[in-house]
């Protein structure tokens, strides 16, 4: 096996225009998630079947889907349909409808998690909706709902390569741009794996850390 | 979608059902093999499937296909049958989260219970099989379950690679018809069917171990 470290260098510039477009990816398909997850849990809530059940159902069937197949369907079928989308919007919106499918049930489980006394003692103080959902439910929801939204995120930062397929830049995109012009694949390949293991073991110590936060 | 077409899309779930199993048994393999040695009693063994765990979870599963279909060959002068390839790199990165669980539902068991092989003299090999594991086995299959799917979506990805999968054979498919809402459409909802069959299977078994335990 011979490394060459120069190549590595060659591909330092570009890989940091990568970098940037693989958390510029994240953060705006985080934000379609958590807000998509959000509309979700609510319809579900909602008394008429009506809603559940279509609700349900899409949102099952869009979790046991590859995201892959459905970046290709959102690339493909959406210009056909007359919208055009730039290939990092498709993207982010596929990220964003996949993980908000996963969101949904943690939103669900935070909001189940408060005790039935509190909804009970909110009913006995004749709180309105608004405040018992905003003083009573929510602060005590959001301590349960953030650290597994943050697995989340670290989920999707892993699945920020498939963007590569609809010709998204990140860094999976650049390492092969570049690996294809210069006929070098090692070192391209291993320097974003390293960055992989090093960005989401980083991320998975700040969310450790924002958890011992709230817990107190 | 003519006859042809369809032959095509049907050597594709061939392909992707094949890559599964193999894939769902070497992570089946490598979940036990680390979670077990999570809980070992030497210090360093504990350390490096920490590591194991830490890197293959780290390591993003469609990066992980690149290194083994591109680095792999170059750099160690491995060239991988295609479908050992996929199966490998499935295979590491499905395994690392699945040594997590494992890990969880061995510790999850009544330490009593580990004691009490202690007491009764068991070795530690003779602990895990014969006390821990039926305990916790069962424990496992709900997020086992939720690992397949895993696997199932991430069968797609080897497509890049231009392995003939059923995601590969959809976008040949769309390529000759030039139309892709048809394809794409039926693409999603066979893997919905095989996710659909293989959570419902798992709770079957579910059952059945439990049921087993009970006994």
């Amino acid at each position: 096996m011979n490394w060459d470290w120069g190549a590595v260098s060659d591909f330092m510039p570009y890989f940091w225009k990568g970098l940037l477009v693989t958390l510029e990816a994240l953060a705006l398909g985080s934000l379609i998630s958590f807000a998509l997850g959000l509309v979700w849990t609510l319809l579900m809530r909602t008394p008429t079947r009506w809603v559940r059940w279509p609700v349900g159902i899409l949102t099952e069937f869009v979790r046991d889907t590859p995201l892959l197949v459905q970046l290709f369907f959102l690339f493909y079928v959406l210009p056909e349909a007359g919208v055009t989308l730039s290939p990092l919007t498709t993207g982010v919106l596929g990220l964003g409808l996949h993980y908000s499918t996963y969101t949904m049930q943690v939103y669900r489980a935070g909001i189940e998690a408060v005790p039935a006394g509190q909804w009970e003692a909110a009913t006995a103080l004749s709180l309105p909706v608004r405040r018992t959902w905003t003083a009573v439910v929510l602060p005590q929801a959001v301590r349960r709902v953030v650290p597994p939204l943050g697995n989340y995120v670290i989920a999707m930062l892993k699945d920020t390569p498939m963007l590569m397929t609809i010709g998204v830049l990140e860094m999976l995109g650049r390492a092969r741009l570049v690996s294809q012009q210069h006929f070098q694949f090692t070192e391209p390949l291993t320097v974003i794996g390293v960055a992989f293991v090093v960005v989401s073991y980083l991320a998975s110590v700040c969310l450790r850390t924002l958890e011992r936060r709230l817990v107190r | 979608m003519t006859a042809g077409l369809w032959e095509l899309v049907l050597q594709g779930i061939g392909i992707t059902l094949q890559l599964l199993v193999y894939g769902a048994l070497l992570t089946v393999v490598v979940s036990f093999a680390v979670g077990a040695a999570r809980t070992h009693r030497s210090r360093l063994v504990r350390f490096l499937a920490a590591c194991y765990t830490e890197v293959f979870r780290g390591i993003s599963a469609l990066v992980m296909i690149f290194w083994v279909f591109f680095v792999l060959p170059v750099a160690f002068g491995w060239q991988l049958v295609p479908m050992w390839a996929g199966t490998l790199a499935l295979g590491l990165t499905y395994g690392a989260y699945g040594s997590e669980i494992v890990r969880g539902a061995l510790a999850a068991v009544d330490p009593a219970q580990r004691e009490g092989g202690i007491a009764l003299g068991f070795s530690p090999w003779q602990r895990l099989r014969l006390i821990l594991l039926p305990q916790a086995v069962p424990e496992m299959i709900p997020s086992f379950s939720n690992l397949l799917v895993e696997l199932l979506k991430g069968t797609a990805l080897v497509s890049i690679t231009g392995m003939g999968d059923l995601a590969f054979s959809g976008n040949l498919v769309r390529l000759a018809l030039q139309q892709s809402g048809q394809i794409y459409a039926y693409l999603l909802l066979i893997y919905f069917v095989i996710a659909f069959l293989l959570t419902r299977g798992m709770r079957v078994l579910e059952r059945r171990l439990k049921a087993e335990v009970a006994r």
